[in-house]
C-alpha cells in the first residue's frame, strides 16, 4: 500500500499535471479573492473571503487531481498489473485517494502566503485560521473521494473529469443559497429545499470558516469521503 | 518462505467468463506442473487472455475456480499474488516512470524486503538485459524492451508460476529468441504458462501445448501427440532417379501394410503412412532389395500451423480422423 501510495504521489511530479495544478490554483485561490472579493479593501484580518472562494475553484481542480487516479489505469492498462500484486483492492482505493488528498494538502499549505499577510496586516483570529483550513482540506477529501470514484467508472479522463465536475457542483449548488432561494421562486415546499440544502457543502463549510467545527459537519465530509471510496471499490471489483 | 516445489502449480478447475450474452470461456481445466511450459494457443478471440486473467484473480470467473500454488485466487488472493508473475497482454507499464522506478514500485507492491531488493535488482537486470535502459523513462523505450521491462516486473520476486500473455509479441526475430531463452533457464523449477499465437514458440519453448478455441479447450497434448494429428505424419518424399520411376511404383506396392497410398508426380513420391509411424526406414529396405535407385528420402515434416488451422476451422476433419 506504501508503494502504490508513493508511486502515486510522485506520479504526479513526474508529469506536468502538479506544477500546472500547483501554480492555477495558488493563481486562483489568491487573484480570486483579492480582486473579485475585494480581500484587501474588506479591511478584515480574517481569511473569510479567501475561504469562501474555496470550494468553487475546487470545482475545477480537483476534478483535475483525480480524473486520471483510476480512468488512467484502465487506459493504459497498468489497472491489470496493479490488481494482480498482492496488495487489496480496498489498500489500492486507500492508497491512491490518500496521495491524492496529501497533494492538495500540500497546495493548500503553499497558500500559507495569505494567513501570513493578513498577520502582518493585522491580528487575525488563529483559530478561526485553522479551523478555516480544516474545513478547507476536508472539502477536498469530499471531493476527491466523488472524483475518484468517478475516474473508476471510465477510461477516459475528460468523461471522469466532467462527471466528478458535475457531482461536486451538484453538492455545491444544493447548499447555495441563491440555488435554494430559485427552487423557492419554482414553488418548491420549504422543508424540501432545506431538506436538500443539509446535503450542500457550504452549509457544513461556511460555519468552520466562522470558527465553529460542530462534530456533524465532520462527519458529513468524512462520510461523503468513505462512501464515494466504497462505490469506487465496488466498481473496480469484478 | 517458499513451498516445496511440489505444490508450485498452475490450475484451473471448471473455469467459465460470460460477458453478457456471450460466453468467452467454457469449463476450461488444466494444470500445469513445475518444471513445465505450458503454450497457450489459440485462434484471436479463444479466450485466451480471458481465461489468464481469471487465473491471476483479476477476472472473476462466472464458474469454476482457480489456484497458484494450491492457493485459491479468489478466496485467498494476496497469498496467492505472492506466488505467481504475470505480464499481461500488450504489455502495459507506467510509462512517465523511468525503469529502475517502476521496478522498485514493483518490488514494495510485491512486498520484497529492503535487504534483498538491491540483489533482485541487479538480477532483473541483468536477466532482461537493461542495463543501457535502466534510468530511462520507459515510454521512450522501444517495443522490445518494454516487453523485457514487463518480464523484469513478472520476475523480480522469483515467483513459483509464471503466466505470460503472448511474451513475445511484437518483438524481432533476436528479441524473440532472448525471451525464450529465458523462459527456458527458468523452465527447470517453476510452472510456466504462456499464451502465443506464434507456433515456432512451442517447439522452442513448450513441453505441452493447449488449444483453446471458441472458449472450449480443443486439445491439451504433448507436442508430438499434437504433430500426430497431422495427416502426412510419418509420410516420406521420396525422389527415384528417373530410370526407375516407372518400377518404383511396384516396389513400394509392397510397403502396403505401411503405407496407405501413394502419390506419384514424375520421379516425385510421397508415400501416406497408414498408422502415423514413418516408413522411411522400410522404404529403404525396400528399394534396397530391389536396387532401386533413391536421389532423396525426406521425411515429411508435419507443420503445426496447418494443424492448428486445421483444427480451427470450423468442421475440422483432423478431429473426426482421431476420434
Amino acid at each position: 500500500m506504501r508503494a502504490i501510495f508513493l508511486r502515486e504521489f510522485f506520479g504526479y511530479f513526474r508529469t506536468p499535471v502538479a506544477w500546472v495544478f500547483l501554480s492555477v490554483f495558488l493563481i486562483a485561490s489568491v487573484g480570486v479573492p483579492w480582486f473579485l472579493g475585494n480581500f484587501f479593501e474588506s479591511n478584515d484580518a480574517s481569511l473569510r473571503i479567501f475561504f469562501r472562494f474555496i470550494p468553487w475553484i475546487y470545482l475545477f481542480l480537483i476534478p483535475a487531481v483525480g480524473m486520471r487516479l483510476w480512468s488512467e489505469e484502465k487506459k493504459s492498462g497498468t489497472l491489470e498489473l496493479l490488481l494482480t500484486y498482492p496488495v487489496s483492492l480496498g489498500q489500492a482505493v486507500l492508497a491512491k485517494f490518500l496521495a491524492g488528498w496529501l497533494f492538495i494538502g500540500l497546495a493548500l499549505l503553499l497558500t500559507a502566503g495569505m494567513p501570513l499577510t493578513v498577520a502582518y496586516l493585522g491580528d487575525p483570529d488563529w483559530g478561526t485560521v485553522a479551523s478555516g483550513y480544516l474545513g478547507a482540506f476536508l472539502v477536498a477529501g469530499a471531493f476527491l473521494g466523488i472524483c475518484s470514484a468517478c475516474s473508476s467508472l471510465t477510461a477516459n479522463s475528460v468523461i471522469s473529469f466532467v462527471l466528478g465536475l458535475m457531482c461536486c457542483l451538484l453538492l455545491v449548488l444544493l447548499g447555495w443559497n441563491v440555488f435554494g432561494d430559485l427552487l423557492l421562486s419554482l414553488n418548491f415546499p420549504v422543508p424540501l429545499v432545506d431538506f436538500l440544502a443539509s446535503f450542500g457543502v457550504l452549509p457544513r463549510f461556511n460555519p468552520m470558516v466562522d470558527g465553529i467545527v460542530a462534530f456533524a459537519d465532520l462527519v458529513y465530509f468524512v462520510s461523503i469521503s468513505i462512501f464515494a471510496l466504497c462505490f469506487n471499490r465496488v466498481v473496480l471489483h469484478r | 518462505m517458499s513451498a516445496p516445489h511440489s505444490t508450485a502449480r498452475i490450475e484451473a478447475n471448471g473455469l467459465s467468463k460470460s460477458f453478457g450474452e456471450i460466453q468467452a470461456v467454457r469449463n476450461v481445466s488444466f494444470s500445469v506442473n513445475p518444471g513445465e511450459v505450458v503454450g497457450f494457443i489459440g485462434p484471436n478471440g479463444a479466450g485466451k487472455s480471458t481465461t489468464l486473467r481469471m487465473l491471476t484473480g483479476f477476472l472473476r470467473p462466472s464458474e469454476g475456480s482457480a489456484s497458484i500454488a494450491g492457493i485459491d485466487v479468489l478466496k485467498h488472493p494476496i497469498q496467492a499474488r505472492l506466488r505467481f508473475g504475470y505480464l499481461p497482454e500488450t504489455g502495459p507499464l507506467y510509462g512517465e516512470m523511468t525503469v529502475v522506478e517502476f521496478l522498485r514500485f514493483v518490488a514494495g507492491a510485491r512486498r520484497i524486503r529492503s535487504v534483498e531488493l538491491d540483489g533482485d535488482l541487479i538480477r532483473v537486470r541483468k536477466v532482461c538485459h537493461l542495463e543501457k535502459v535502466w534510468h530511462q523513462t520507459i515510454e521512450t523505450l522501444s517495443k522490445g524492451y518494454r516487453q523485457r521491462v514487463g518480464l523484469a516486473q513478472a520476475i523480480i520476486h522469483d515467483p513459483d508460476c509464471l503466466i505470460l500473455d503472448e511474451p513475445t509479441d511484437g518483438l524481432d526475430p533476436n528479441q524473440k529468441q532472448e525471451v525464450r531463452d529465458l523462459v527456458n533457464e527458468m523452465a527447470a523449477e517453476k510452472a510456466i504458462l504462456l499464451s502465443t499465437h506464434i507456433l515456432e514458440e512451442l517447439e522452442a519453448v513448450c513441453s505441452r501445448v493447449i488449444l483453446l478455441h471458441q472458449g472450449e479447450i480443443l486439445l491439451d497434448e504433448s507436442l508430438e501427440a499434437m504433430r500426430k494429428r497431422h495427416p502426412l505424419f510419418g509420410s516420406v518424399k521420396i525422389r527415384v532417379a528417373p530410370a526407375d520411376a516407372d518400377r518404383s511404383l511396384s516396389v513400394f506396392g509392397k510397403l502396403e501394410p505401411f503405407v496407405e497410398r501413394i502419390d506419384r508426380q514424375g520421379d516425385h513420391f510421397l508415400l501416406r503412412s497408414r498408422d502415423k509411424r514413418n516408413v522411411s526406414d522400410a522404404v529403404l529396405a525396400v528399394s534396397k532389395d530391389a536396387g532401386l535407385a533413391l536421389l532423396e528420402v525426406a521425411p515429411v515434416i508435419p507443420r503445426l500451423e496447418e494443424v492448428f488451422q486445421e483444427l480451427t476451422r470450423p468442421q475440422s476433419k483432423f478431429i473426426e480422423e482421431q476420434g
